[in-house]
């Protein structure tokens, strides 16, 4: 009997041993999407509870920890820069506390392949299930796929209305625009924005001397003015041996910005391809073949186009909003300060844009409204934005004043005043129509018309490449119409 | 009576034992499995975050596959699959012959074990990602190439699906040929020494030995090789994935079986993914029962006409 008993508390062990090792395999996998925010907020919860019994919680009702959800760095030293309330974050900036103890945590995921999408619309999805402290609060969304989450039918952004935010009165120094992409078919505003992108043409101020024997902005925007007088730049730009351009991506934007309709219509199942799209792609096999883009760089976002920002490139120019003059084109400019300047793109566009959109069911809705309130509805918080990070943002006062004053001379770029550049390029922006479908079209037909401009395959074959790619991507897409 | 029950019980904590092996095969293994064809019979995506389906729609989404580029990324599977294998069951078969004959007297076998087998050690993607920086235009191979006066020109590997191919084949084949090496070697020294040293009293030459006794007798184990690298080939993604930044480029020649069915999950079409799954399932589970066939064969020397000459004499 005493022998029975032993042996079935040894199998008891084993077993329950052997399952306890199954159940943490199967966590694993289970929550592999969570799992950094899940361990995160398992630290924060023993920290804000370890708090909350040291110090009174000046949040009142709310939750202790806001998860604030974006694809890099950007918003967190954005947020960080003005918010007042935020005491310190951690080495790793992975948390961030504030003076009443509630805590900031900052989940990143990049937005290559999708993975930002992918992870946020999980928790979304899970959003009424998960425990307050998991709620996402706050996140960030693109222009590109912006339209996805401000949709009224799927209701996961809140209306700012709702927050205690009037946007008519409180965002009136935003730009127009701005709200009118950020608002849903009935007009509710559900996110806000604290740039404006306008785009601008980026030249290299020795490149321009050797070559037009000047570098000022205004010489060299006449010769930039429109595609036509720009292609007998490029001309002249090629006799030296240099490039007007790194690439055929880089022209993209100014096409794509001015497409007439929207790619799909709203309820439909049909692509319709823009004229405008096949003007960039016939323009493109122009200009490859006549040498006027760097044949090393085949696209943007990767080691090559990097390299053609640096000084040992022959690249002329580059179309940047503000935004890629400050994140992409300092950090990978090697030479002296100041080789750079700023003048009008030959097609005025807007590129981007990084909205906050309050996650329908947060639990701190107070916090949200005063960060967003911090970064987009504040005066003097924009203002510094502008003047540390050379950012055109969204208040239009503001600009005007950065564009007519000096203070906000720019040394990357010489000590020219960018502003005024931004300012003319943004009132002829006329806004292309989104639709929640723009992020995977922009990316496949620039997938698939390159393999064509690089002289891979034919032109009707990348109409079907593109065809395949976009119906794989959204099964529910029947039909490709071109112009 | 007593010694009977004993016995009823020990069985009893045999299963008892395993049991916690299939409860957990039967959760995260078999569940899934039945959930993935199940699926396959519906329509269940997500557009955007809105979940559309699941609809039952019978066999729709296995006729669009059909209709679809289905097969010729097969083909690129299969292409990918041969230029890995060729030169991998080649030098592992040269390899393993050297390895273990004892005349060769190979010093340092050890070391050399040691190294072919450590590809096989680094994550593919690590392994691929190696390679896209080392073959792309600004890369070591084009800059040596030009200052060596080789080619004039950058040559753009992963512009071209010759490229590209060689590139992912050549990848799989040195991550795996120390894995077969090792495997072939293990093979060869099953074989009687008898039969080599008698072989060489009859004076044959290393040639005929090669392919008269080494081949024939470690027949079984290359039927296994071939059939699961097959299927490992079946399941090839990762390596053209990261070489590719998954488009499969260019013009989705490098597109294999597996990634195109990561771009259906890119989607959540988990209708669509499910019955590309079912196909993939069909051809590996044909390819096993092959494998069954040939290791469970009842041949005296190897050799498949053997066994059935042998069947047909009625020596059973």
């Amino acid at each position: 009997m005493k022998k029975k008993l032993v042996s079935v508390l040894l199998a008891a062990t084993v077993m329950t041993g052997t399952l306890v090792g199954c159940g943490g395999g199967s966590d694993a996998g289970d929550a592999a999407q969570s799992t950094d925010t899940q361990a995160a907020s398992d630290a924060g919860s023993e920290d804000a509870g370890s708090v909350d019994a040291g110090s009174d919680a000046a949040g009142g009702d709310e939750g202790k920890v806001i998860n604030i959800y974006s694809f890099n760095d950007e918003l967190r030293t954005r947020i960080t820069a003005v918010y007042s309330a935020i005491e310190n974050t951690s080495d790793d900036g992975t948390v961030s506390t504030l003076n009443d103890g509630t805590e900031i945590h900052w989940v990143i995921n990049p937005n290559q392949d999708g993975v930002y999408q992918d992870k946020l619309d999980e928790a979304l999805l899970n959003q009424a299930d998960a425990a307050a402290d998991d709620k996402v609060d706050l996140f960030a969304a693109e222009l590109d796929y912006i339209v996805k989450y401000t949709d009224a039918n799927v209701d996961v952004a809140m209306p700012l209305s709702d927050l205690g935010i009037n946007p008519d009165a409180d965002l009136a120094e935003q730009f127009a625009f701005t709200k009118t992409v950020a608002s849903d078919v009935n007009g509710v505003q559900r996110a806000s924005t604290w740039q404006a992108c306008p785009g601008v043409l980026v030249y290299r101020r020795d490149i321009a001397k050797e070559v037009f024997g000047t570098d000022d902005p205004v010489e060299i925007g006449k010769k930039t003015a429109d595609w036509a007088t720009m292609k007998t730049t490029a001309e002249e730009l090629k006799a030296k041996g240099y490039y007007a351009f790194s690439c055929y991506a880089d022209t993209f934007r100014t096409y794509a910005n001015n497409i007439a309709g929207p790619w799909v219509e709203a309820g439909s199942t049909t692509i319709k391809v823009d004229q405008k799209i096949i003007d960039w792609v016939n323009d493109s096999k122009e200009w490859m073949d006549a040498g006027y883009f760097d044949p090393t760089v085949t696209g943007q976002w990767n080691a090559d186009w990097f390299t053609a920002m640096s000084s040992s490139s022959k690249v002329f120019a580059f179309l940047f909003p503000a935004w890629g003059i400050d994140t992409q084109m300092v950090p990978n400019w090697d030479g002296e300060e100041g080789a750079w300047a700023v003048t009008n793109a030959p097609l005025p566009y807007n590129w981007g844009g990084t909205y906050l959109v309050a996650a329908t069911g947060t639990d701190n809705p107070t916090h949200v409204k005063e960060i967003i309130m911090a970064l987009t509805g504040n005066q003097d918080n924009l203002t510094k934005v502008a003047k540390e990070y050379t950012e055109f943002t969204n208040a239009q006062t503001v600009m005007d004043a950065a564009a007519n004053g000096t203070e906000f001379n720019s040394a990357f770029l010489g000590g020219q005043n960018p502003y005024g550049y931004f300012a003319d390029s943004l009132s002829s922006i006329k806004m292309a129509p989104l639709s929640s479908y723009d992020q995977g079209c922009v990316e496949l037909i620039q997938n698939a018309f390159g393999d064509y401009l690089q002289g891979q395959i034919d032109y009707d074959t990348a109409k079907a490449n593109f065809e395949t790619a976009i119906k794989e991507r959204y099964p529910e897409i029947l039909e490709i119409q071109w112009p | 009576m007593q010694k009977k029950r004993k016995l009823v019980n020990y069985a009893k904590w045999g299963y008892i034992f395993i049991l916690p092996f299939f409860v957990s095969f039967f959760i995260f293994s078999l569940i899934p499995l039945v959930d993935t064809i199940r699926y396959s019979f519906y329509e269940y995506y997500r557009s955007g975050i809105k979940e559309i389906g699941p609809n039952f729609i019978g066999m729709a989404n296995y006729a669009s596959l059909i209709q679809s580029d289905m097969l010729k990324y097969a083909g690129n599977t299969l292409i990918l699959w041969l230029i890995g294998f060729i030169p991998q069951i080649v030098i592992a078969l040269t390899l393993a012959s050297w390895f273990v004959d004892v005349r060769m007297r190979i010093r340092c076998q050890q070391f050399f074990k040691v190294v072919i087998y450590l590809p096989n050690l680094i994550m593919a993607s690590a392994f691929a990602m190696l390679f896209f920086t080392l073959f792309s235009k600004t890369g070591p191979v084009n800059s040596i190439l030009m200052s060596l006066g080789v080619i004039s020109e950058v040559i753009d590997f992963m512009r071209t699906a010759f490229g590209v191919r060689t590139l992912a084949g050549s990848m799989n084949f040195l991550m795996w040929f120390g894995n077969t090496t090792i495997m072939l070697m293990a093979a060869i020294m099953g074989i009687s020494p008898d039969i080599f040293e008698a072989s060489e009293i009859d004076g044959c030459n290393s040639t005929q030995r090669f392919f008269r006794i080494t081949l024939p007798l470690i027949r079984p184990i290359l039927a296994y090789t071939l059939i699961t690298s097959i299927i490992g080939g079946l399941q090839m993604f990762d390596v053209p994935q990261i070489l590719t930044n998954g488009q499969g480029n260019p013009d989705r020649t490098s597109m294999t079986l597996i990634m195109f069915l990561n771009s259906h999950l890119r989607s959540k079409n988990y209708g669509m993914a499910g019955a590309l799954s079912v196909y993939l399932f069909i051809v590996s589970g044909i390819l096993c029962f092959i494998v069954y066939k040939i290791t469970n064969d009842d041949d005296p020397d190897g050799s498949k006409a053997a066994a059935k000459a042998k069947k047909k004499r009625g020596e059973r």
